[in-house]
């Protein structure tokens, strides 16, 4: 599918309506559009009345656990005297998510005005955008937009004129899911492996380099110039009060029209699903989806009615995610699936902790062998209990990742599980025969 | 406190895989090796930060990293050979094996997995007549299982070099193959 992706539905183009127009590539063209000029307006606020504005609007990091940005900005310490950092999390590798690869390839310079206007926000001397290494092609754009803004004084010394200083660089990645979590996205960036540490320290208080440090991701800091230009009040007006403004959808799948889409939050699910991607091509129903990126809980296609929002999404007992909806249609192996899903994260486990290393790779092997006609009915009650045991007791939650969609799909599709068994010594009559 | 401001990139690079070089002497004493090594120093307040930026730069000549690669970026960045091999090894796009002018990456993870990723696996090796991960014996490919590109509703994707093809269906395979068997 190529850009643009219209469709019927009413779609709030905040952060998108520039995708698939060669104008954001170039400095030029974007300036005549408004780009930059909400950096010169932060650069004349103070930093903490740009963490206000942004905290008055409600955003939510977009990196999946949806925390509140400003918020997470007020945690950086003021006047300490070291050097700040601002990681632009731009490694997106959950398996179904696709957005921050558009806003890098499309609109290079909104995601660098937005980590301008971060870092001004939390006295960072550095951002590092930290791109994952398999994007060559779209990191071009960006490393070709920060080289034009460095020469137009957009980044560097004396940003505009006015004092403030901030330096922009371009990480890339190397192959590693892991170096998403923020922790190991610092690690990485550090020159160590990607492993995740126990947090405290807090990135705040001792993060990439040992220094005070804010991870936060690529959409996230792309809303924020619209943010800075048209207020809190403005953005609030989309959304729900908990889960305010606007998100951008990577639908994925089984779907006619796949793609990427930015809708205010709080539109039904199955709206996005139908309407927007226009169902399953095969016509068939849909059996199952997995909404928010393949580390959430999955929903069987009479479920949904469910509210996009992040409350709305809670209460379907899923969660919102990444925003990036898997459809399965009917005719889907859903034990198939859910392996393929547990393989990937066997393979990106780092292996620090033991519930994590040896976990998923056990759900794989069962799995498979449930797959192949060789499970047993008891190895559903194994899964349940590696479920429980790789909960919760992890350093990050690349294990509970595994768990959320297994488990439901456990529960929701337990026949489909049962149906595979080796048929038993019992009913085959071997025994009582 | 002066800054040296490069304002340039310090990771990965597109590459050209015609022009692979073989460096007989020592990388960073090349004018591009110096050059590289000081921008990306230039941009991290540690050393070692530079280290996943120079594991690009050999990989980006050469197509893979070898020991005597590894020991080049160690003694440039002050740090142990057996340090830059261990993270070397945890990265999977770094390549520790010598790979075909071509590397074909098939993503088969659940959106490409739904959309026939691993068919598209299976006809990228039929095609090229070679096993997963090996060399074939043109030294043109070498195909992999990818795990998720990051481009979900474009499956299935498939990564070959620095590049990205979307939309790829096991019909669609031969003429890929056929293309960059052309692209000399
Ligand atoms: C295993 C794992 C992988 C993650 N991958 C990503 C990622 O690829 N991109 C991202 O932005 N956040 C990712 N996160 C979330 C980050 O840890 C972090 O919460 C986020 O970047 C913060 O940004 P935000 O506050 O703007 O959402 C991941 C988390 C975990 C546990
Ligand atoms: S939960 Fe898994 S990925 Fe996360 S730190 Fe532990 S072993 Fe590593
Ligand atoms: S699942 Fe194949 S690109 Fe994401």
């Amino acid at each position: 599918m190529s850009f643009p992706h219209r469709h019927d539905l009413e779609t709030t183009t905040l952060l998108s309506r520039h995708q698939g127009e060669p104008a954001g590539r170039s400095l030029t063209p974007w300036r005549e559009l408004g780009g930059y000029d909400r950096l010169k307006t932060a650069v004349d606020m103070s930093p903490a009345e740009i963490i206000d504005v942004v905290k008055d609007s409600g955003l939510r990091g977009r990196g999946g656990a949806g925390f509140p940005t400003g918020l997470k900005w007020s945690f950086m310490p003021k006047d300490d005297g070291k050097p700040h950092y601002l990681c632009c999390n731009a490694d997106e590798s959950e398996p179904g998510a696709f957005k921050d690869r558009e806003v890098i390839r499309w609109t290079p310079h909104l995601l660098i005005e937005g980590c301008l206007i971060g870092a001004r926000a939390i006295a960072a001397e550095h951002v590092y955008i930290y791109v994952r290494g398999e994007f060559f092609e779209d990191t071009q754009y960006l490393n070709r937009a920060v080289t034009e803004a460095y020469e137009a004084g957009l980044i560097g010394s004396d940003i505009l004129g006015s004092g403030w200083s901030c330096d922009v660089t371009v990480h890339t990645g190397a192959g590693a899911y892991i170096a998403g979590e923020e922790t190991g996205l610092m690690n990485s960036l550090m020159g160590n492996r990607a492993e995740p540490w126990a947090k405290p320290p807090f990135p705040a208080q001792a993060g990439a380099f040992g220094m005070p440090t804010t991870v936060n991701n690529v959409e996230t800091l792309a809303t924020v110039p619209g943010i800075i230009e048209g207020g809190a009040d403005w953005y609030k007006q989309w959304g729900s009060e908990k889960s305010p403004g606007t998100k951008l959808w990577c639908c994925s799948g089984h779907l006619v029209r796949p793609g990427n889409y930015e809708f205010e939050l709080g539109i039904p699910l199955k709206d996005i699903i139908f309407d927007v991607c226009g169902g399953t091509p095969s016509g068939k129903p849909v059996k199952a989806v997995i909404p928010g990126g393949s580390s959430t809980a999955l929903l069987t296609g009479d479920e949904l009615d469910c509210i996009t929002t992040y409350e709305g999404m809670q209460e379907a007992g899923s969660s919102l995610g990444t925003a990036s909806p898997i459809v399965m249609d009917e005719d889907t192996d859903i034990v198939a699936a859910i392996r393929r899903i547990a393989q990937f994260y066997a393979h990106e486990s780092c292996g620090q902790c033991v519930q994590c290393r040896e976990g998923t790779s056990w759900v794989v092997r069962i799995l498979q062998r449930i797959e192949a006609g060789d499970g047993e009915i008891k190895d559903i009650d194994t899964l349940y209990e590696l479920c429980e045991q790789m909960s919760g007791r992890t350093i990050c939650v690349l294990a509970d990742s595994v768990v959320f969609p297994l488990k439901s799909s456990l529960d929701k599709f337990r026949g489909e599980y049962e149906a595979r068994m080796k048929p038993s010594l019992v009913t085959s009559g071997a025994i009582h025969g | 406190m002066t800054r040296k401001i490069h304002p340039a990139v310090v990771g990965a690079q597109p590459f050209q895989l015609t022009a692979r070089e073989t460096f007989d002497g020592p990388i960073f004493e090349t004018e591009e090796g110096k050059e590289r090594l000081e921008m990306a120093l230039s941009r991290y307040p540690q050393k070692t930060a530079a280290l996943l930026p120079m594991l690009h730069f050999v990989q980006e000549k050469k197509g893979w990293i070898e020991p005597s690669d590894m020991e080049q970026v160690a003694t440039a960045l002050d740090l142990t050979p057996a340090y830059v091999h261990s993270i070397a090894t945890f990265y999977t796009m770094y390549n520790k094996h010598p790979v075909g002018r071509h590397l074909v990456q098939v993503c088969t993870n659940i959106s490409c997995h739904l959309n026939k990723g691993e068919e598209v696996l299976a006809r990228f090796l039929q095609e090229v007549g070679t096993r997963q991960g090996e060399m074939s014996d043109d030294g043109e490919f070498t195909v992999m299982e990818a795990e998720c590109l990051g481009a979900c509703g474009f499956a299935t994707v498939v990564q070959v070099n620095d590049r990205y093809f979307e939309d790829v269906t096991p019909e669609s395979v031969p003429d890929i193959v056929a293309e960059l068997r052309a692209d000399a």
